[in-house]
């Protein structure tokens, strides 16, 4: 046997030595940016099979219960189905907003420009954020499938949330509806630009809030589609992101602000789309040639 | 080596249903968390060191997978670990009042701090709402789940784990 080491720490000693661990690792996180990328990419591989599988318990569960009546064939129908409708609806807004677009720029430019169809990617969700605090989950499609930071989420109808962190085999996405999330958006008709703003004061309402709208008055009103913006760095142009419920004018008169229901449902979100293309910003192709 | 395993073990599983599981189980949103109970089991039965380190493991899994800076969970669960230590001597093995009241309180005092350092900070001012619709129904799911969890962790360590620990006992000393 090894014998006893003499040193030994006593435990007030430890958790002095064990905060300045943990302070120099936050700082030095935000100082470099770079946050612990091999190590998450190890436990990953243990804790993803695991998360996997409860989520596969999960899923038969569901289907038993489904499988009630003994129609497994209509529930996996259903399923296949289901998949597709939200990918159609997802194309069907992109070619509303291709639509317009296209007459627009043919005015203005006489040239037809078109969207490229995003390359998309099927992931399912296997886990959220342990706390209560933010809307952040895990899905199980990662590097290996062409997933990256930065990374736009669809699900249904519309703009889920962004990758924040990737794995080889997983990814956490931020949902637009976490207090953490901003997104730069424009209303769809008008094209004037706001900020989409989550917050989690609006837990029970689902609802998210917009801000800095710049509109001449009138213009905007309530059920308008607000969509991703081609001004944002992150966010591909033309995502659905919500309905516009109210409305308000700031107190400077200039501005406006209110509450969207976004067009996902975040309340069951187990299939989601991920979009492998990034939006083209010359700022982090220097940060990657780097 | 097998006790390090089983902390090992017990440190992923807990982690990620508390990821599945106990967010299958939300009410109205809100899930308990299994993680403090977890490290105050932890604090409870083994002492202080050996809280501190499951708090600091645990934690650093939360801030590697969701985003948070590295260092921020991990540190608040290692408190709640070590401070739970302090009561190893005190404490009965058949009592369940103590890890209860300890749960709830290391419950609150880990969202407080969440609240504070990354919500308060950025402006969100209204403490109230926060306390009663996150901070508190989280305190009361989890002290329900503490009477249901508590005693299979206790099982857990003292079936598997033969080890009698000492308060200094560090995880790297168990064998």
């Amino acid at each position: 046997m090894k014998k006893k080491r003499n040193i030994r720490m006593k435990s007030k000693h430890m958790i002095i030595l064990m905060t300045i661990l943990c302070i120099s690792m936050a700082a030095g996180a935000f100082a470099t940016g770079i946050s612990g990328d091999s190590a998450r990419t190890v436990v990953g591989y243990v804790i993803v099979p695991f998360e996997q599988g409860i989520n596969t318990i999960g899923n038969w569960l569901l289907s038993v219960q489904d499988n009630f009546q003994n129609v497994k064939k209509l529930a996996e129908e259903n399923a296949t189905l289901k998949t597709q409708v939200e990918e159609l609806t997802v194309q069907n807004n992109e070619l509303t907003q291709n639509q317009k677009d296209l007459t627009r720029l043919r005015e203005l430019y006489n040239l037809d420009q078109e969207y490229s169809q995003y390359p998309k990617i099927m992931a399912e969700v296997i886990a959220k954020d342990p706390g209560n605090w933010y809307h952040t989950f895990t899905i199980d499609k990662g590097r290996d499938d062409g997933v990256n930071v930065n990374s736009n989420v669809l699900a249904g109808a519309g703009l889920v949330g962004i990758v924040t962190e990737v794995g080889s085999n997983w990814a956490a996405v931020r949902s637009i509806i976490d207090d953490d999330s901003n997104v730069s958006a424009q209303i769809s008709e008008t094209e004037d630009p706001c900020i989409v703003t989550g917050n989690l004061e609006l837990i029970d309402s689902g609802k998210v809030e917009f801000s800095q709208l710049q509109s001449p008055e009138g213009k905007v009103s309530i059920g308008d589609r607000v969509v991703t913006s081609h001004i944002s760095d992150r966010f591909v142009k033309g995502l659905l992101i919500g309905y516009i419920s109210e409305i308000k004018q700031d107190s400077n008169n200039l501005t406006y602000n209110g509450y969207l229901v976004p067009a996902a449902d975040f309340q069951h979100l187990q299939k989601v789309l991920v979009i492998t293309d990034l939006k083209e910003n010359p700022r982090e192709e220097d940060q990657n040639a780097q | 080596m097998r006790n390090k395993l089983i902390l090992v073990l017990m440190v992923l599983i807990s982690f990620f249903l508390q990821c599945t599981l106990m967010k299958g189980i939300a009410i109205g949103g809100i899930s308990p968390n299994l993680l403090v109970i977890l490290c105050i089991s932890a604090g409870l039965m083994m002492g202080k060191t050996c809280g501190l380190f499951i708090g600091f493991f645990t934690g650093l899994l939360v801030d590697l997978f969701y985003g948070y800076y590295p260092g921020t969970n991990a540190a608040l669960y290692m408190y709640l670990g070590f401070i739970s230590g302090f009561f190893y001597q005190i404490y009965y093995d058949d009592d369940i009042k103590l890890p209860i009241l300890l749960a709830t309180a290391g419950d609150f005092l880990y969202n407080f701090l969440i609240f504070a350092l990354l919500f308060l900070l950025q402006g969100n001012t209204d403490f109230f709402f926060y306390l009663r619709r996150v901070i508190l129904p989280e305190m009361i799911y989890t002290l329900v789940l503490t009477a249901l969890v508590y005693r299979l962790y206790y099982k857990i360590i003292h079936r598997f784990m033969r080890v009698k620990f000492k308060d200094s006992d560090s995880l790297w000393f168990v064998k």
